[in-house]
């Protein structure tokens, strides 16, 4: 094998790629982007020739492009995007193409728009690789041109593509990139790439037409490749009673009721609960369950009531005594409200919400007898992550750690978290056993070790000048520190910045002066972790309700006072407005409300109007009709993207209206589908979504519209009654009590 | 002790207690994984099949009550995809992480064989058994009454 590397920097090291590749060749470039040139020799037929043409892209002399997937699936569709993007850029023929999951190697296939790490989440995929895949692809491209001129004696500029083939308009010939496969060698320097090298927008093929997902046929004929799927000779089945509190574990163990199961092999005792093993999953859930098991009470969550928590969290954000960090400070940040004619107050709060992805987390291990390495089969958002639990676990290298990735069950944040409990599980199990092991959680599992969407508290003030502007802001958040638990590692990295948590309550578009966002740390002991919409759904349910406030307080139109404050952000203005005409916003609807929200949502645009009606007997909110417009710059998949928006509306109800976890000392009080309740099809009204195309560099998609629902709800109770909530969920007896007061 | 029964049209035998649930039975006896795990307690209808030709909660159905009954799973549905739902559900690009799907199309494959026109209303209220966190729902509709018009 032959190989051209390119770029400056260090090599990353040396374990095997999937692709067969070595790892010296991926270099990495000044520019944090990897980028390789190879050419495989293998001694093989002429028709079987395979070009490996860097680690992303294999092209064979049939014409099958392979090309790797650096995302995880999880049904928002960026395995396909992705390599979508790389195709585009390369002029391949997009039915000739076969894509196939990428090694866990960050060095080569992580995010550049995610600190260079696999990670599928925070709706960065397409966003964070979108400008590497293209000059990768273009680079491929360059390099396949380069070849077909020297072979024709022609210059490489009177070259032309299309679809998988390179074209000589001068003398009429054509060739197809699997005939170049056959003879393509590589330049001794790899063809830098500039901006005009890229396609013109206008001229894509790919991008902003929608094709079907790889998978999809996978996922209607039950053959889709779910971990909790995996089944081989020879594999146990075990399950994990945890404790209730993080940072616990058994103090006593009496397992007699679990030995009397059929199917049951043995107890596995870990440090922070107790593993069984049984002969099929059933016996192993019935085992765990038939466990009796005292904690040690040692860990600083036993005696946390999220209700009473609740309150403490609120007189903290209030107190202006309490220490604070500060998020976001722009002009004289809160010290301007003094100058103020008017000043504002409200207060808003959300509980804990639990992600509820249709698959329990599970995880299959297979350990060396001897400790020395593992085979992982998991769904999770992040591959690196993964495969560094389960070595870390273990106390060996990650090269020993062999990982096949399979598709998720939903994510939503969940499969996400820097530990990996799940994967730890399932390791540890085997280890103990020295056999493969499938680790499954019931759903009762899933909920009571959830690692939940914060408690949080948030008191709003507001400052209007004498010519009535709104001019200062202040927004003091208090909440347990999502960053700190989910991520310890990016914490760090990020100066002990709980972004996680944080982000959306800094307000980049409304053109307010004099801003402050200031975080109270709370400690409750209780697990948090990103869920769909992240620290957006709590934060812009606070800023989005109270703009709505301030609107009615001034007399003005909620739509319009926003539109006024978003004069400045063309985007934005863009998406309000079209919202509102898509609604009818001025058409009055006898007993039914329309309430609005707009976020920025890391430079997505968006806007929702809903329709709501309430019955005011049992204090539960319909909803009628949802309109929503979005600006994500260019859309790749459009049709993904706006089904990607219906999913982000129906979670979005759930959490605004149902979805609802409460802990009693320290334990969550909710066990299944009954007691957490999440929508069904009959809870889903009409959702209108429209796309506004813009050449802007793409951003996410994947949870944008779930943050706009509950406070565009509360706004549009507002318009019909007159009342405000400012609790969510707004469950009916939250809405009869705020009815009554 | 072993109860048989016909699944997909094969007959099998199956060694188990009367009282498991039939879910697991597909799923670790017979390596039939498209029926899934979602609840456990017939809330989510991930695990949906049908049972002579009726919808059933597999997780809620006992072996024994399938004694010498016909089953059918996703896999069953049609040996190609090409079940109407099926095909409706790729046209109409309904499944995002697809976990719940299979359960979603058989709970549509028997509202159409019994009802082939289907109002919104009965689409609505025969589907609201099958959770899907995704919120596929619209795509549902959609895909049910292009289904119920190309059959």
């Amino acid at each position: 094998m032959t190989i051209f590397a390119l770029g400056s920097g260090a090599a990353a090291d040396s374990a095997p790629d999937a692709s067969g590749l070595d790892r010296r060749m991926f270099m990495r470039g000044a520019g944090g982007l990897t980028f390789a040139v190879a050419i495989g020799l293998p001694a093989l037929a002429a028709e079987a020739r395979r070009v490996d043409l860097g680690p992303w892209v294999t092209l064979s002399t049939d014409g099958t492009i392979t090309i790797r997937g650096p995302a995880t699936e999880m049904g928002q569709g960026s395995r396909t995007s992705l390599p979508l993007i790389f195709a585009e850029e390369m002029d391949a023929d997009w039915s000739k193409v076969r894509i196939v999951r990428a090694a866990p190697i960050d060095a080569v296939y992580g995010n550049p728009g995610f600190g260079g790490v696999m990670y599928t989440a925070g709706s960065s995929a397409v966003t964070g690789y979108y400008k590497a895949l293209r000059q990768f692809g273009a680079q491929v491209r360059l390099v396949l041109l380069d070849n077909v001129a020297r072979r024709w004696n022609v210059p490489a500029s009177e070259l032309t593509t299309e679809a998988s083939t390179v074209v000589h308009a001068a003398s009429g010939r054509r060739i197809g990139y699997g005939e170049i496969a056959a003879f393509a060698e590589m330049p001794a320097k790899a063809p830098e790439v500039r901006d005009a090298d890229l396609k013109d927008p206008k001229t894509f093929r790919l991008i902003g037409k929608d094709v079907m997902r790889v998978e999809l046929p996978t996922k209607v004929n039950g053959t889709a490749d779910y971990a909790i799927n995996v089944a081989f000779p020879g594999l146990l089945h075990g399950a994990v009673l945890r404790t209730p509190v993080p940072g616990d574990g058994p103090a006593a163990i009496d397992d007699s009721a679990a030995k009397a199961v059929r199917g049951f092999i043995r107890t596995v005792p870990l440090p922070y609960g107790v593993g069984v093993l049984a002969d099929s999953t059933v016996a192993a859930l019935a085992a765990k369950d038939a466990l009796k098991v005292t904690w040690t009470r040692k860990a600083k969550g036993w005696g946390f009531d999220s209700e009473k928590g609740l309150e403490e969290f609120a007189a903290a954000a209030r107190d202006p005594a309490r220490p604070s960090k500060p998020w976001e400070t722009a002009g004289g940040g809160a010290a301007a409200l003094a100058a103020c004619a008017s000043v504002h107050e409200a207060e808003y709060r959300c509980d804990f919400a639990y992600h509820a992805q249709m698959e329990p987390l599970n995880a299959v291990a297979s350990v060396a007898a001897d400790g020395s390495a593992c085979e992982l089969w998991v769904g999770t958002q992040s591959q690196t992550m993964a495969v560094t639990a389960a070595a870390t676990t273990l106390g060996i290298g990650p090269d020993k750690v062999t990982f096949h990735e399979h598709l998720l069950g939903g994510g939503f944040g969940r499969r996400g978290p820097r530990d990996m409990e799940f994967v730890v599980d399932a390791v540890l199990l085997s280890q103990a056993v020295k056999q493969p092991v499938k680790m499954v959680w019931s759903r009762e599992d899933d909920i009571r070790n959830g690692r939940f969407h914060p408690l949080t508290a948030h008191h709003m003030k507001a400052g209007f000048d004498a010519a009535g502007q709104l001019v200062a802001w202040h927004h003091r958040k208090a909440a347990d520190v999502v960053t700190e638990f989910q991520d310890p590692v990016r914490y760090q990295k990020a100066g002990q910045k709980d972004f996680i948590g944080m982000l959306g309550a800094e307000l980049k578009t409304y053109g307010i002066p004099n801003r402050q966002v200031d975080q109270i740390t709370m400690d409750s002991g209780m697990r948090t972790q990103a869920l769909r919409g992240i620290g957006f759904g709590p934060n812009k349910w606070a800023v989005e309700v109270f703009i709505d406030e301030l609107a009615i307080l001034r007399g003005a139109d909620p739509l319009a006072f926003r539109l006024d404050l978003l004069k400045g952000s063309p985007r934005a203005h863009a998406v309000v407005d079209k919202a509102g005409r898509m609604a009818d916003w001025s058409r009055k609807r006898e007993g039914r409300g329309l309430g609005v929200a707009y976020i920025d949502y890391s430079g997505t645009q968006i806007a929702g109007v809903v329709e709501v009606s309430v019955d005011r007997a049992s204090g539960q909110i319909k909803l009628h009709d949802v309109w929503i417009a979005l600006d994500c710059g260019v859309t790749v998949q459009p049709d993904n993207i706006v089904a990607q928006t219906e999913g982000c509306v129906v979670y979005g109800i759930g959490l605004a209206l149902s979805e609802r976890i409460t802990m009693v000392d320290g334990e969550v009080q909710q066990s299944n589908f009954y007691d957490y309740l999440i929508p069904r099809m009959r809870d889903v009204p009409a959702i209108h979504v429209e796309l506004i195309a813009t050449p802007n560099h793409p951003t996410g998609v994947g949870q944008m519209a779930t943050p706009v629902i509950a406070p565009a709800i509360s706004n549009a109770v507002a318009a019909l009654t007159g009342k405000r909530l400012r609790h969510m969920p707004m469950t009916p007896d939250r809405v009869l009590e705020t009815m009554k007061a | 002790m072993s109860i048989a029964f016909r699944v997909n049209g094969r007959d099998v035998s199956v060694e188990s207690e009367p009282d498991a649930r039939l879910l697991w039975v597909l799923r670790e006896q017979l390596q039939l994984t498209g029926t899934r795990y979602g609840c456990g307690t017939g809330l989510c209808g991930a695990c949906m099949v049908h049972v002579d030709g009726d919808r059933a909660f597999s997780c809620q159905t006992s072996l024994h009550e399938v004694a010498g009954r016909s089953v059918t799973t996703i896999e069953g549905l049609s040996p190609d995809s090409s079940h109407p739902v099926q095909k409706a559900w790729l046209a109409e690009s309904v499944p995002q992480c697809g976990y719940c799907q299979s359960g979603q199309i058989m709970s549509a494959a028997d509202l159409l064989a019994k009802t082939p026109n289907p109002t919104r209303d009965q689409i609505v209220e025969h589907m609201s058994t099958n959770l899907c966190r995704c919120g596929t729902y619209p795509r549902i509709v959609r895909a049910i009454e292009r289904a119920a018009k190309e059959a």
